[in-house]
This record gives structure tokens, sequence and C-alpha cells, in this order.
């Protein structure tokens, strides 16, 4: 499947179907991120049941320093 | 007690976590600012790198409140969308509204920042924006529920100090929510200026950040604030043009 996460294209194996298993497999599960769906922000508690289609425009953000 | 929303911290100084040399150092200048509110920036993560170490993840979050800003954007949309993304984090509801309309001075755009402000209020944040030095854009920010206003002392990061301490006192006298100086503290002097102009507290970064040692630099501003506030709480002397003796003077051995 062919997503765009954080403007970059990225070609992902066919297992990994949903937010959750993409966190997984960027071992960002464990990390402080908040991902965002074709601009729609997800929940933590939907992460699992969310899945990915082709063309998804993907976002992970996350808390860097700043003043 | 510095009284945002619905928080109350015992600090009056609130922290920014950029451009430290290195993240022993930030923890250690942090400790020692004896800070409650750590602000950070929302950005996008580089996922073929998630073993980079991040400072979030070597604090007790139990021990700091974290105030995110919106810094990058430029529209009240942009902002709204960034708010958004930190709150969904699950750690924070606080969020600093900060819109740039000027990239060469970084000061705020007030338009954009009084449109996000309305959105994000409505949406049950808790509003700090970063404004520039207008008691008039001050009161109305306070008059749409933002729980505190932060005008600038001088341009983020130029560490120029009070510019218009004349205005910062306008502001201070007339607002019923807390005043933070945000941005252009340079030294400890402008910290405890600012609070002595009437500031219910000081947000600064580069200041310690930059400094040659920031763990004594961040003391020394947590030292500042401290004096600052308390000489406005005791309320200065009067200034007189000229000098009045300090000795009674009678009594003197010559009369």
């Amino acid at each position: 499947m062919n997503i765009v996460i954080n403007g970059n294209a990225v070609e992902l194996p066919k297992l990994v179907h949903s937010v959750s298993l993409l966190l997984q497999h960027f071992q960002l599960e464990k990390k402080v991120v908040i991902v965002e769906i074709n601009q729609h922000i997800l929940d933590k508690s939907v992460y699992a049941e969310t899945i990915l289609s082709d063309g998804d425009r993907i976002e992970i953000v996350h808390f860097v320093g700043g003043g | 007690m510095l009284k945002i929303g619905p928080y109350e911290f015992s600090s009056r100084l609130l922290l920014g976590t950029g451009k430290y040399p290195n993240f022993d150092v930030q923890k250690e200048a942090v400790e020692a600012s004896e800070t409650e509110v750590l602000t950070f920036a929302v950005r996008r993560m580089n996922i073929f790198e998630a073993n980079q170490p991040n400072f979030l993840e070597k604090l007790d979050l139990k021990k700091y409140k974290l105030l995110p800003n919106t810094a990058g954007a430029s529209t009240a949309e942009e902002a709204v969308r960034i708010a958004r993304l930190s709150r969904a984090s699950g750690l924070c509801d606080m969020i600093k509204v900060e819109v740039i309309g000027c990239s060469k001075t970084l000061l705020p755009d007030p338009i954009e920042t009084i449109r996000a402000a309305e959105i994000l209020l409505d949406e049950g944040f808790i509003v700090l924006p970063y404004t520039s030095d207008d008691v008039v854009l001050a009161r109305k920010l306070e008059e749409l529920g933002c729980h505190a206003v932060m005008p600038c002392a001088s341009p983020i990061g130029s560490g120029q100090g009070i510019i218009n301490p004349n205005n910062l006192q306008f502001i201070t006298e007339q607002a019923a929510v807390p005043i933070i100086v945000d941005a252009g503290i340079g030294s400890p002097a402008d910290a405890a200026l600012a609070m002595e102009l009437g500031a219910d507290g000081v947000l600064l970064n580069t200041a310690v950040s930059s400094a040659d040692d920031p763990v004594k630099m961040a003391k020394a501003m947590k030292l500042a604030i401290e004096a600052g506030r308390l000489g406005y709480e005791a309320g200065r002397m009067p200034k007189k043009r000229y000098a009045t003796a300090s000795s009674p003077e009678e009594g003197t051995v010559f009369s």
C-alpha cells in the first residue's frame, strides 16, 4: 500500500493495515506521538480500528523544544 | 500563587525548551529554574529515526504542566490545527497561541491571534495568546475569555529586554487576568523589571538556553522574578527630583 507520511511517499507491507500496526512498524508505539489521517486527528482509542487505505495522507507529530 | 484557568503555580517563571546545548544541561537548567510550566512546539516526527532522544521523555511529567505553542502558524486555522494536535496527545489542555505576522520581526498577527483564540476558547482550551504590547489588544483578548495574556517585551529571541515599559504597565494595571511577559527578556534585570511593572509571570527561553551557563542563568532568572514580584507587592517609594537625607538633621555634633 502506498501512503504519504509527513509529506513523504511511503510504501507499506500488506500486513501493516491499521494505524496501530503502522506505529508498531516504525517502532513508535511507546512514543508520545499524535496521528492525523487526511486532516482528521485520531484519538488514541481508535488506532487499532482505524484502517489505512491507499493514498491516505498521514501526519505523525510530536513535541519538540520550543519557546 | 499564579492562577491560570484551573491551574495554580507557585513559580512565576514559565520556561521554553528550545535551543539548549544538550539535554543534560537543559534538564539541570529546568530544575534550577524551579519552573512548573514548560513550553514545547509541535512538529513532524522523523519516523525513520524513531530512536532519536526527545526531551519530553526525560521529564517527570507529573512535575510540569505542558504549554505547547502554535509556533509555525501564520493563520488562525493553522494555529487551531496545531492546538488540536497538541491536545490529542492527552497530556495538556493549555495552548500558547502564537500566530506570527512578520517573518523578520516575528511579531504577532493580532487579528489572526484574536480569531484563533476565539475558536480555541469555544473548544474548551486554556488559552494564553502571545501578543504585542498593546493595551487595547490585551483588553480585547481578556474580554474574549483568554485565561492569560502574554505581551512581548521585545522581538522573540532578541534579548533586547523591555522596550516599552510604559505600555507594559498600562496592560498590567488594567488587566484582570494574569499578564505574562513573553519574549525579548535578555537578563535577570529585565525579568525583575517585568515583575516590578506588575506582570504576573515571565515566559523566557533564549535568555537561559543561550547563556554561557544556562543552569546558573536559570537560577538567576528564578531569583530575579521572585525579587521583582516581592518589590511589586512591597510597593516602591515615589521618585523625587532632589535628595532627602536618611539620617536625622537634628543632633549633629556641630550644633
